[in-house]
């Protein structure tokens, strides 16, 4: 970063008592990826300038290269600690384009499948902020929950990390009664994860220390800034995409969970409110893996937007055009010629894609509204006239995951 | 049987010094990307690194011997990188763990480095996006056995190793 | 429907304004001139409280298009859960635009990423400088003239062997 970036100090005789520190990119706390240069008058944080883009890999401009079914693979690696939702909001802005409207038991999946990530996104978080803090016990608990969760994901596709399990359309392929049972035993057993991990966090007494009054972010400044998700509920901003623009199989939920919020504004509160919105996603779980429709889960044949099944295509001449057609550069889907954006509630925030289409199946342009980076943003505005130690509560408390900060 | 442990043994110190290099590496995480929480979960319960002596993670370069690249590094970070590599102290190893840190993997794009291995030398490699603990377990454990079976006490051999060059990128050939 | 009513109201400020509408995302298309009283006018009038989305696309390739580049704002009313989109045209060589910054703090970051990616300025932004990529670099990647690959720039360091390090 040049130097004529940094803010100016004040002059006069104050200014001997300043001095600069580079935190990161290579801390702990910043997980390899942000770089703060902080400014500091003894441990008091004066001001603080972000440094990002230190792992900005050309994501956008790889959507202007692959069609949508391929993206998808690269948007998994976008929030790589959720990795579903970023399929479930790619293919959501995508058949909203195409004006796709998913089979029950599809939408059903994929709900299931976005409340599971958004649990084990919210305990790396949790058990993250804590690790910076210095209580390792929890995250280990809350890893283990997570070794159970992709194991989840490996049931239904193979790979436990980056399943790229959705499709235009649908799914890969139909979920199991393995899946379902592994469900279900994860809805009865993460309970007791969860309330050990609050009985060693919430009342830890250096816990509470090092995480109430700090970082207040005010409501005003929350919705000025942009902020959405966690952060900006734990402010006092009632806004939640799961029920304000309910999507998938959200409308029957309705009334199955509640929208946590708090009105601190802390790095204590957003830990609290995502401890809490663990327990409604578990709810959503329970109640749509009890209520699976039987049926397709990918849309109809006819409406060409799908691959036929494996053994129509070897059967019938029909199906093999229709799957010939769809993997062909110049056939694919044929969506209209518009622009459109569409967003989900992902555990950050407002993940949305804003897609411009030109005709063909390969986007010509696939903005991504990274909560991340609107996130990040805010951290100046938290951090200033904090200590130096709280530095790293507050990072650890925003949730930055550095692929969807720089994509 | 409990085991017995006499009151001296001989051993030649070039293995002793190998062994004891071997099973107590230092790890320093330059987790950047979805590498790194698989390497997260490798330190956590279930995997558990630990067994084999290799849980102790520094991130002071000055403290480590094993570095894992975990993960795609990029135009603005490779400086970093190899600031890092230059810091740690001799003997070093490398891991690139992952297609990314190996090759690029799946970001062919203006931003990515293909493959950190153009420009830091790197001992071993695991294949996976992201490869699974188990396989970056396994590399820990096929390191150990390079490690067993080159150096010798004074070390000055690693200072020695022969230039390292990368292959070409593919649409260069 | 919330949006007739403000659009009708802006169409009664700004004669010149275009709208458009594809599934459930509205959309205003304002000259580069009037950009920022539209922006304005929402934000005080009509309760657009929160800058959602800022971004830009290249139309080089585009079938059919007679602009550059296109800049979108993405405006929410948390009030009443109303999205709006303003879209505007832009051509080379005269590339800038009036910042949003002293709208919504939000735009901040949004406009540097749109400076670093595509090269359109943001007059009056408090500190505009590349975001994502390196000081040093020359081009703007998201551009429909710049290749997906680069032009060698990732590969332009020096290397590190073992005897050296
Ligand atoms: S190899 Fe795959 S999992 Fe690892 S950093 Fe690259 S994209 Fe992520």
């Amino acid at each position: 970063m040049p130097l004529e970036a940094l803010p100016t100090l004040p002059e006069g005789p104050e200014k001997d008592y300043l001095w600069t520190l580079n935190f990161g990119p290579q801390h702990p706390a910043t997980h390899t990826t942000l770089r703060l240069i902080l400014t500091l008058d003894g441990e008091t944080v004066v001001t603080a300038v972000p440094d990002i883009g230190f792992l900005h890999s050309g994501f956008e401009k790889l959507g202007e290269d692959l069609d949508f079914n391929q993206y998808v693979t690269i948007v998994d690696r976008m929030n790589y600690i959720s990795p579903i939702m970023n399929e479930i909001a790619w293919h959501h802005t995508v058949e909203k384009l195409m004006g796709i409207e998913l089979t029950p038991r599809c939408k059903y999946i994929r709900t299931i499948l976005g409340e599971l990530a958004r649990i084990s996104d919210h305990l790396l978080c949790a058990g993250a902020q804590a690790l910076d803090l210095g209580a390792f016990t929890a995250f280990l608990y809350g890893f283990q929950q997570r070794e159970v969760i992709y194991d989840i994901y490996e049931t239904i596709s193979g790979q436990r990390f980056h399943p790229s399990y959705t499709r235009v359309g649908g799914l890969l392929f139909d979920v199991t009664d393995q899946f379902i049972r592994k469900v279900r035993n994860f809805v009865k057993e993460f309970p007791k994860t969860h309330a050990d991990m609050c009985r060693l966090l919430n009342r830890n007494r250096i816990f509470l220390e090092r995480t109430q009054g700090i970082g207040v972010l005010s409501k005003e400044l929350a919705i000025d800034l942009s902020c959405t998700g966690p952060l900006a509920r734990s402010s006092g901003v009632v806004r939640d995409l799961r029920k304000d623009e309910p999507y998938l199989a959200y409308p029957d939920f309705q009334t199955a969970f509640k929208v946590v919020c708090a009105a601190e504004g802390d790095c204590y509160a957003r830990y609290i409110v995502r401890m809490e919105e663990m327990i409604e996603s578990l709810k959503i779980i329970d109640a749509a893996i009890e209520n699976l429709p039987a049926g397709a889960v990918n849309v109809d044949v006819e409406s060409k937007a799908v691959f036929p099944a494996q053994t129509s295509v070897y059967r019938s001449i029909e199906s093999m055009i229709q799957h010939f057609e769809l993997v062909m550069p110049n056939r694919q889907w044929t969506p209209p010629v518009d622009e459109v954006y569409g967003a989900i509630e992902s555990p950050n925030g407002e993940l949305g894609f804003y897609i411009v289409s030109d005709g063909t199946g390969v986007a010509y342009r696939a903005r991504t509204r990274p909560p991340s980076y609107i996130h990040f943003a805010v951290f100046p505005y938290l951090i200033e006239g904090h200590q130096i130690s709280d530095v790293v509560a507050v990072l650890g408390s925003l949730n930055i995951i550095a692929a969807e900060l720089d994509r | 049987m409990a085991l017995t442990i006499p009151d001296v043994m001989l051993a030649r110190l070039d293995p002793l010094a190998n062994w004891v290099r071997a099973n107590s590496l230092w790890p320093m995480p330059f987790a950047t990307a979805c590498c790194g929480i698989e390497l997260m979960a490798t330190g956590a319960s279930k995997h558990d690194i630990a067994r084999f002596g290799a849980e102790v993670m520094r991130f002071s370069p000055r403290q480590c011997d094993l570095m894992i690249v975990a993960g795609r590094v990029v135009m603005k970070m490779l400086p970093v990188l190899q600031r890092i590599w230059t810091q740690m102290p001799e003997p070093k190893w490398c891991i690139s763990m992952g297609a990314c840190a190996s090759s690029g993997g799946v970001f062919d794009t203006y931003a990515v480095v293909q493959g950190v291995d153009r420009f830091i030398p790197v001992d071993m490699y695991v294949p996976g996006c992201p490869p699974r603990p188990e396989q970056l377990i396994q590399a820990i454990i096929d390191l150990q056995a390079k490690i067993k079976q080159t150096g010798t006490l004074q070390g000055t051999e690693f200072g020695k190793r022969t230039e390292h060059k990368g292959p070409l990128p593919m649409h260069l050939n | 429907m919330a949006h007739d009513t403000i659009i009708a109201a802006l169409k009664a400020k700004f004669a010149e304004l275009v709208t458009t509408e594809f599934r459930d995302n509205f959309r205003v298309v304002v000259a580069p001139a009037r950009l920022f009283d539209v922006l304005q006018s929402l934000k005080d009038e009509h309760g657009f409280n929160m800058l959602f989305e800022l971004t830009a696309a290249d139309y080089l390739k585009y079938p059919k298009a007679t602009d550059r580049f296109g800049v979108v704002y993405g405006l929410l009313n948390m009030a009443t859960g109303v999205r709006i989109f303003v879209k505007t045209w832009l051509n080379e060589p005269d590339l800038t635009l009036p910042s949003a910054f002293p709208l919504w703090k939000g735009a901040d970051w949004l406009e540097r990423e749109v400076y670093d990616m595509y090269g359109i300025l943001f007059d009056g932004h408090p500190d505009l400088r590349r975001i994502l990529m390196p000081e040093a670099f020359t081009s703007f990647p998201l551009r429909k003239d710049y290749p997906l690959r680069g032009r060698g720039e990732r590969h332009n360091f020096a290397v590190i062997t073992r005897a050296e390090s």
